[in-house]
């Protein structure tokens, strides 16, 4: 049984499934509203000959239809960074505000941390933490070209990820104690990337799916403990695996103080299953968007919005 | 006086008088040589914290923590100091160069995409030797490309490796 094969039973139209699955993703950058406006990078574009359209749900989201995303004057500039159309949805649900403190726990290569510093107008306190020190220069290459300067960047395990060397536990006035949002996009087993990784499916497999849930609990519980009372977690993956998705919100929403709240999104989508290999999980978990690639004509994707201290 | 750990971000003096780590460069010195330099607005900087970590390279950070902090990275690295020159970033002078009036050379089209790919070019210049901003006009303005130096009759191409690109050729 491929992967696919697997959620045809969650999946409203199969056949539309399978066939965006086999399609190629089209080239998407989003506007660096740290550099450049939409108006400007539009101009640049068309000074280059080089053909884009708005998404319909997004003016800073641009399809490239016949180009790459870079070797150009306005990627050079840092105006533009090429990013999947759905990834650009969890920052968007956080919606972090200019000033707030706010964490990315799985930070690199950094096209979501980065939106999160032009959401806030790069200010305000942002830490881009990611456990995986060779993916850490993508990001920190990535925030200098789109010219990011309220970032932190951080090298640690999310699940036991300390507020200590922030000056938590002294009273410097620069310390931070809690954080206001917190983006978990967890590492996952990425099927739903298979239109732009053919090969996403080679490395598949039912062990890796229960081990790699088993980290994406210890993340988004750490993110709901380091949030302050009435702040905002979202939790997001790419994949389509229940496993990894309802059920990791379902365990959380057990062992914290935390609940789920709707999903306001502006891309098409379903609510989250309930029910997945026997298992019930919370009724809540419907609150939560599971997205197929035939809903929007993107990749696939799962985000949830959670509200810490009930 | 302690010698500087290259290995943590220590945020700079305010002054002179504040300094307590040998040859380390304060906020005072830093914002000025930038907002003289390029002939910025006197308050760009206003509200932003500078950071050293590694020998002499300094770090423009929006917000502000503890000092000396344990991270890969605080803001964006903004200028080389410890050494005769101070140099800017490529990555500070598109994010700050912008405003500037002053050492900043303009080019054309064709010498930019160029400039842009890692070339030296001919000079076309007659102010002062050293690190200049380099911008050409696109989409309406004059946008900075990075840090040129001007030396010897010669504008050599400081952009790293890793930012330098061939544009694709006109379809």
């Amino acid at each position: 049984m491929t992967p696919l094969e697997r959620y045809e039973s969650l999946v409203d139209d199969p056949e539309a499934f399978r066939a965006a699955c086999d399609r190629p993703l089209p080239s998407v950058v989003r506007v660096n509203t740290i550099k450049a406006t939409v108006e400007r990078v539009r101009a640049a574009l068309d000074d280059e000959g080089i053909a884009h359209e708005p998404t319909d749900w997004h003016p800073g989201v641009l399809r490239l239809p016949e180009a790459s995303p870079g070797r150009n004057w306005p990627h050079a500039h840092g105006w533009i960074h090429g990013q999947e159309e759905v990834s650009n949805l969890p920052a968007l649900l956080l919606d972090p505000q200019p000033g707030d403190v706010v964490w990315d726990a799985c930070a690199a290569p950094g096209s979501k941390t980065t939106q999160l510093a032009a959401l806030m107008d790069d200010a305000g306190l942002l830490v881009g933490n990611d456990n995986n020190l060779g993916r850490l220069s993508a990001l920190r290459h990535n925030a200098e070209r789109l010219g990011v300067t309220n970032l932190v960047v951080t090298n640690r395990d999310a699940r036991n990820f300390s507020l200590k060397p922030f000056g938590s536990d002294g009273d410097d006035p620069a310390r931070i104690d809690a954080f206001d949002r917190v983006l978990v996009d967890a590492p996952c087993s990425c099927e739903g990337t298979i239109r732009k990784n053919p090969d996403a499916f080679d490395t598949w497999s039912l062990d890796h799916v229960h081990s790699v849930a088993g980290v994406q609990k210890g993340i988004l519980r750490r993110a709901v403990q380091a949030t302050r009372p009435g702040g905002v977690v979202v939790y997001s993956t790419c994949t389509f695996a229940p496993e990894e998705n309802e059920a990791v919100l379902d365990y959380v929403l057990d062992a914290e103080d935390c609940r789920l709240v709707d999903v306001d999104a502006p891309l098409d989508g379903v609510p989250g299953v309930t029910e997945w290999a026997g298992e019930q999980f919370d009724p809540s978990v419907e609150k939560a968007l599971r997205i197929y690639p035939h809903h929007n004509d993107t990749g696939g994707f799962f985000c949830a919005k959670v509200e810490v201290g009930g | 006086m302690t010698d500087n750990d290259g290995q943590r971000f220590d945020r700079l003096p305010a002054t002179a008088a504040d300094r307590e780590v040998t040859g380390r460069a304060t906020r005072t010195a830093v914002i000025e040589w930038w907002i003289d330099r390029f002939g910025l607005p006197a308050e760009t900087f206003d509200g932003y914290t500078f950071w050293e970590k590694g020998a002499g390279k300094i770090w423009i950070f929006a917000a502000d923590l503890p000092s000396p902090t344990d991270a890969e990275g605080l803001g964006m690295t903004f200028l080389r100091t410890r050494q005769e020159h101070w140099k800017p970033t490529t990555n500070a002078v598109q994010r700050f160069g912008g405003a500037a009036t002053k050492n900043v050379i303009t080019l054309g089209a064709d010498r930019a995409t160029r400039f842009l790919a890692g070339e030296d070019l001919g000079p076309e210049w007659d102010g002062d030797w050293g690190y200049l901003i380099v911008a050409h006009e696109l989409a309406g303005g004059v946008e900075p490309i990075g840090v040129g130096l001007y030396v010897h009759d010669e504008l050599r191409s400081v952009i790293p490796k890793g930012r330098r690109t061939s544009l694709s050729p006109p379809e």
